[in-house]
């Protein structure tokens, strides 16, 4: 129940780009066409579960040498490995797939929603619902979920968009605003979730 | 001179980061609840790009093309920790509101984006004039956007009450008034650039 | 100077100068400001504690952390040897920003007995007025006000539990709360199971 609970929580009561603010780039710049966002939203969904992972054993060994300054360095640099590794590990053993996401990877390097999760996980200062304890499972959990939460804001802002796309907009609105506007939308249509957990 | 006047002036109004070239959106809206909170934020983030932008123009010639943007990152983000330990000791209560949007501005795309753009070409002096102009630019929007919403959503403009004690609308200091909020002053914007 | 050749030489010898430089610059900026650092955070709980105590050296700061509207909410209350409360601080709360602000200042408003906390004997249990307690909640805030009136409440509790504990452990020296600025076992943290959900 209370796993469960941690996905409601990442997904709907805190979603990670309607109501904390982060991964606003991709959400705004890859969310024009349904397909590209789902491209993006798998390739986020892996990269920032993993990346979560190894930064949070690799903090450990921060900890434990005293060095905790060196965080932000460290994990910055281990996020840009990751997925400058997975890039080239998916061109050899799956090329179809590599297609579909490729093009999203290096774009996920400067993804906030990566660094900032990974932060709040190792720290933990993640929001995690009935007190739960913070261990590498609940934070493994919370970065999926809150991957899941991503995806499905960026999915329904594309569908938005997508839709928007044929309505007659005043110019000065055109292109970011009403994107944002929209989004302010979305972002209050969440908040009614706030509270249930 | 006239040139570093137009660099310096570049990040502020035509280039401006937030509104021209749209980058950084995350800080800007996360951290604007107040003009007190956006102007710190810009202000971080000013110095993390002056400092970055000096120093990657000075590396410029020694760090080989293949490995210039870890490089980059490392530069960056020495600046970023310096600036985080520096405000957790002199200006604790800041850092506590800012919370995790101080490391995060390793990933503000605006200071990669010039390093990238601009340090990485230009000399020593341009390149730190274009950080201050950038990163003043950044800060002029986050702060601009930070009273409107302290304004509309508490009454108050820099902590300073202009309306009744019970007024607010407190839609603007919640997610969805920074998204409608940033929306209008950048359709005004738009409005007023087309003439 | 010309550009540097991207072999593999240069990249790798370029890159280990800069990340050597910058921890080599990290760590002495740390050095500098560690011990700044660390006075600011004892500095912070000591204020802290004197500022919930308002002047009783009798009194007693627990430290309390409940489960809020948004998240955690840690709460310091200073309660008098009678269970009378005396001051209290939000340190941490991840309420809507400028509704969780107010629980600050609304609850001590010495003009307005309505919501006024301060000086109330914490035996009887704190409930907004909307439930049927005595407490005006926070307008347009019920919820996070049940939250921060739980946290006192919850306050109480541990003050009751460490005093028994202080009493039957020390008795000879005639039940006295030990408080000092800075002694940490004074503070208890304790961690709210329920959410606020559920109530």
């Amino acid at each position: 129940m209370a796993f469960f609970l941690i996905f409601i929580s990442a997904i709907f009561v805190n979603n990670i780009v309607l109501s904390q603010f982060l991964g606003i780039c991709p959400f705004l710049g890859v969310s024009k066409k349904i397909d590209t966002a789902l491209g993006m939203s798998a390739a986020v969904t892996f990269v920032l579960t993993l990346a979560t992972v190894v930064t949070y054993l690799l903090n450990l060994l921060l900890v434990k040498w005293q060095v905790e300054f060196l965080q932000t360095i460290l994990f910055i640099l281990v996020i840009a490995a990751l997925v400058q590794m997975i890039e080239i590990i998916l061109k050899k053993i799956s090329p179809s797939l590599y297609q579909a996401l490729g093009v999203f990877l290096p774009l996920i390097t400067t993804n906030c929603c990566l660094l900032g999760v990974a932060i709040l996980v190792a720290n933990g200062t993640n929001k995690l619902p009935m007190a739960l304890d913070h261990n590498l499972l609940t934070g493994t959990l919370f970065a999926f979920a809150t991957a899941l939460g991503f995806s499905l804001a960026l999915i329904l802002f594309a569908g938005i968009r997508e839709q928007l796309a044929m309505n007659k907009i005043p110019k000065a609105m055109q292109g970011t605003p009403i994107a944002l506007l929209t989004a302010g939308l979305l972002a209050m249509a969440f908040m009614g979730f706030s509270g249930v957990v | 001179m006239n040139n570093g006047l137009k660099t310096f002036t570049n990040g502020i109004l035509k280039e401006n980061p937030t509104f021209g070239l749209v980058l950084g959106m995350c800080p800007t809206l996360a951290t604007t609840t107040s003009a007190v909170n956006g102007m710190s934020m810009g202000l971080a983030t000013c110095f993390v790009l002056i400092c970055s932008n000096v120093v990657i123009s000075m590396l410029k010639n020694v760090i080989p093309d293949k490995v210039r943007i870890p490089a980059f990152i490392v530069v960056i983000a020495t600046f970023v920790t310096m600036v985080q330990l520096v405000m957790q000791a002199y200006v604790p209560t800041v850092y506590a509101t800012l919370g995790l949007f101080i490391p995060l501005i390793v990933v503000n795309c605006i200071v990669l984006g010039r390093a990238e753009a601009f340090a990485a070409k230009n000399s020593v002096g341009l390149s730190a004039l274009d950080g201050l102009g950038m990163g003043l630019g950044f800060t002029l929007s986050l702060t601009v956007i930070g009273a409107i919403r302290e304004l509309l959503g508490t009454g108050n403009i820099f902590g300073f009450n202009l309306y009744a004690d019970n007024y607010g609308m407190l839609i603007f200091v919640l997610a969805p008034g920074a998204f409608i909020c940033l929306a209008y002053v950048m359709a005004l914007v738009q409005k007023l650039m087309k003439k | 100077m010309a550009k540097m050749e991207s072999s593999l030489k240069n990249m790798l010898l370029s890159l280990t100068c800069i990340t050597l430089v910058a921890a080599a610059a990290l760590a002495g900026i740390y050095m500098l400001t560690f011990e700044t650092i660390e006075q600011q955070k004892a500095e912070a709980e000591t204020q802290a504690k004197l500022s919930v105590l308002a002047g009783d050296e009798n009194g007693t700061p627990i430290l309390v952390e409940t489960d809020g509207f948004g998240g955690k909410m840690k709460v310091m209350v200073g309660f008098a040897e009678d269970g009378t409360i005396l001051g209290y601080k939000i340190l941490e709360h991840s309420e809507t920003p400028g509704l969780g602000d107010k629980a600050g200042a609304w609850f001590q408003n010495a003009d307005k007995p309505g919501q006024n906390i301060i000086g109330r004997n914490a035996s009887k249990e704190l409930v907004v007025s909307k439930d049927g307690g005595d407490v005006d909640a926070i307008t347009a805030a019920t919820i996070s006000s049940r939250a921060f009136l739980k946290a006192i409440n919850m306050a109480y509790e541990e003050f009751c539990a460490s005093k028994n504990t202080v009493d039957s452990i020390d008795a000879d020296s005639a039940a006295t709360v030990m408080i000092a600025e800075g002694a940490e076992e004074d503070i208890i943290v304790e961690q709210a199971e329920e959410t606020e959900a559920q109530k």
